[in-house]
């Protein structure tokens, strides 16, 4: 659950998905992350929000398991294997390959059971169907994340991580794109995206986790966040009851 | 590691472009150097004068005819003859630029070597503008007429051996079409000999005989040995080729050697390098070792695929070489052996590469950057250099793979299995290294 300092609003009810505890991450002297702690719970979408060099990223990254961090530890409360999936900011897939040779292969690196089964259910999901055998060069911006996406979603996994997922996108395919994980949520997935976009997280999380200097400010919902700092009697819309915040926090 | 191989090999094939210049500009390369190597500079070209009349080209010496023109041929080996049919003709082809240099054989040289009293001369006309070409001009004219003096040497000291055989064992002379018998030392030593045991023990003649007889015996001896002499004359320094270490096979065979190996290099280093740094370039590093591939198995696969793709391009290289240049085909098992080792070491120094620039585009730079000139510092010569710079090419050479494969080829190309192990081994600790400075990079591909 959240640390001590940090402001909290009720937690969701359901399965936890994943959990962070007392996460620290130091890069020589700068601490990048400091005793960050929270649950992530089955389909639920969680935004990461908070000013440049906060620790998003690497607090992202750790969760993903690309980085270990310096001291804590990333669970399943429920216990078992943590089914993680990750989605980079931009596209990490194959240019030169075609999006089925892009599913193809990285279900047979994850060892999926049915790799062929699963790259039918990716373009299923996506919509891709009809450019399954085009190479990915010649995909729009937002048709790659699709398939960005789609590739961390091979394990089916319980928890997909999204690094800045909209940030390159025009708002038609970001749209688009927020349909489709609000699907994966209604299917049970639990989302963790990061975003420099607040009011994307106001109006598409059902919680935000404010990070400031590595620091985990704030755990609940966009309308806790602006109850907060009061944003009603002073009149103050989702990103300014967010700039207020953390003003008020020294940040 | 096979789904990642598959699927770089998916992406070359999409490329075809990047693959006919990965493949097309190295054998290019290559080939340039192995022609540099297997072949001299060009013929220089020379205007030349022939001033001995036609009737006057065969001189008679001790009775044998020598024909002068045969010398002449001899030097057209070594330089493109322009004919000239005057000296002024000769000095403007030489100021035009149109000959780098004018040979004239004046008209009294036949008679000269006829005489045998003093030397002939011939006279050589330099355009000193390009003093690289004058030189190669010099040398090749200088070298010529060095092996033209040492073959009329040779056919003087033969008259020469002759004349002291007749004087010797006697026989005919002729003489202005006047044949005239010859007695020769041993038959006058013989017929002295003979009147000696005629006359009485203490004859005042028989004494005088005694001395006569003495020289006579003593010139034999000396002049038996004389064509030994006279050879020694002629030839004072005699050389004896002894190899005491280095190439065992033809200059082509080792340009062959030398070809492959820069096609082999250029080829694995810009594809282990170039497809490493694709893997970052693609955003797909972090996605493959986030628990699907080890950082490890990520470079070990790129030196396979590399050296998998360096290999046949080098062994159809060889084939494509061979109608032109004498190969045993009988020791393909040792050039495969050498092949495959250096490719996997190429590769492995294209992996630290692409480790350490990270990018595609710099990769390519930095691997033609540093395979050029590692070719070029590993064929410089001993003796060229001053000793304190060789052993500094030596040691750098030592560091990359490239002189290793050279000689690892070159035996193999000699079928010289056991001597092709020592650069087998330094290949195989290159490789190691180069791996562990691609694996290390790796930490900044994040």
């Amino acid at each position: 659950m959240a640390s001590s300092d940090t402001a909290t609003s009720p937690a969701p009810t359901g399965e936890g998905a994943l959990g962070a505890a007392n996460l620290v991450k130091r890069f020589g002297d700068r601490e990048a992350l400091r005793g960050v702690t929270f649950e992530i719970y089955a389909g639920e979408l969680v935004a990461i929000i908070g000013p440049n060099g906060a620790g998003k990223t690497t607090l992202l990254s750790i969760l993903a398991g690309i980085q270990q961090p310096t001291g804590g530890s990333v669970h399943r409360p429920a216990g078992g294997p943590l089914e993680v999936g990750w989605v980079p900011q931009h596209p990490a897939i194959y240019s030169k390959l075609s999006v089925t040779e892009n599913l193809r292969l990285f279900a047979r690196l994850e060892r999926v059971a049915d790799p062929d089964a699963a790259v039918e259910r990716m373009l299923d999901q996506t919509g891709l169907h009809e450019r399954a055998g085009d190479e990915v060069s010649t995909l729009s911006g937002g048709n790659r994340q699709r398939v960005n996406i789609a590739v961390g979603l091979l394990s089916d996994p319980e928890v997909l991580l999204l690094d800045e997922p909209s940030s390159s996108l025009d708002p038609r395919q970001r749209e688009r794109l927020w349909e489709f994980i609000g699907g994966l949520t209604e299917r049970g997935t639990a989302v963790v995206y990061s975003t420099h976009n607040v009011a994307e997280a106001e109006r598409y999380a059902d919680r935000v986790l404010v990070l400031a200097d590595g620091e985990l400010l704030f755990t609940g919902s966009p309308r806790d966040l602006e109850q907060a700092v009061g944003a009603r009697d002073r009149d103050l819309d989702f990103e300014s009851a967010f700039v207020t915040f953390l003003h008020e926090r020294g940040h | 590691m096979r789904w990642l191989l598959l699927k770089d090999l998916q992406i070359l094939r999409r490329s075809p472009l990047l693959v006919a210049l990965l493949v097309v500009y190295p054998i290019l390369i290559a080939l340039l150097i192995g022609f540099a190597l297997s072949r001299g500079p060009e013929k220089p070209r020379v205007a030349f004068l022939n001033q001995v009349p036609a009737s006057a080209s065969k001189i008679n010496l001790g009775g044998q005819s020598i024909d002068v023109t045969k010398y002449t041929n001899q030097l057209f080996q070594a330089i493109k003859p322009i004919r000239v049919h005057s000296r002024a003709e000769a000095l403007d082809k030489v100021k035009s630029g149109d000959a780098l240099a004018a040979l004239i054989i004046p008209p009294d040289v036949t008679q000269k070597l006829a005489s045998g009293l003093q030397p002939a001369r011939v006279e050589v006309i330099y355009n000193n503008e390009d003093p690289l070409k004058a030189r190669l001009v010099d040398q090749a004219i200088s070298s010529r007429l060095a092996q033209a003096n040492s073959a009329l040497a040779d056919t003087f000291k033969d008259i020469a051996a002759q004349d002291i055989k007749l004087l010797l064992d006697g026989g005919t002379f002729d003489l202005f079409g006047r044949t005239i018998d010859i007695l020769g030392l041993k038959k006058t030593k013989t017929i002295l000999d003979a009147t000696i045991a005629t006359l009485p023990k203490n004859s005042a003649s028989r004494i005088a005989l005694q001395q006569v007889t003495q020289f006579a015996q003593l010139a034999i001896q000396n002049l038996n040995v004389s064509d030994q002499v006279l050879t020694t004359v002629s030839n004072p320094v005699q050389v004896k080729r002894i190899a005491l270490k280095g190439k065992r096979v033809p200059l082509d065979a080792f340009a062959v050697a030398v070809s492959v190996t820069v096609s082999l290099m250029f080829v694995t280093i810009l594809l282990a390098a170039g497809m490493l740094a694709l893997e970052r370039e693609e955003n797909a590093f972090l996605r493959l070792v986030r628990g699907l591939v080890s950082r490890l198995g990520l470079v070990l696969e790129k030196v396979v695929l590399a050296a998998l793709c360096g290999l046949p391009v080098a062994v159809l290289m060889m084939a494509g070489i061979s109608p032109f240049v004498s190969l045993d085909w009988s020791h393909f098992p040792l050039w495969l052996a050498a092949l495959a080792v250096g490719a996997v070491a190429f590769a492995a120094m294209g992996v630290a590469i692409g480790g350490v620039t990270r990018e595609v585009r710099a990769a390519s730079l930095m691997a033609f950057g540093l395979s050029l000139p590692i070719a070029f510092l590993a064929l410089v010569p001993s003796g060229s250099v001053s000793k304190g710079v060789y052993d500094l090419i030596g040691a750098i050479s030592a560091i990359f793979p490239f002189k290793p494969t050279l000689d690892a080829m070159d035996h193999a190309l000699a079928g010289s299995g056991t001597d092709m192990l020592l650069p087998l081994l330094h290949l195989a600790i290159l490789t190691a290294a180069f791996t562990a400075i691609g694996r290390v990079a790796l930490r900044r591909f994040a």
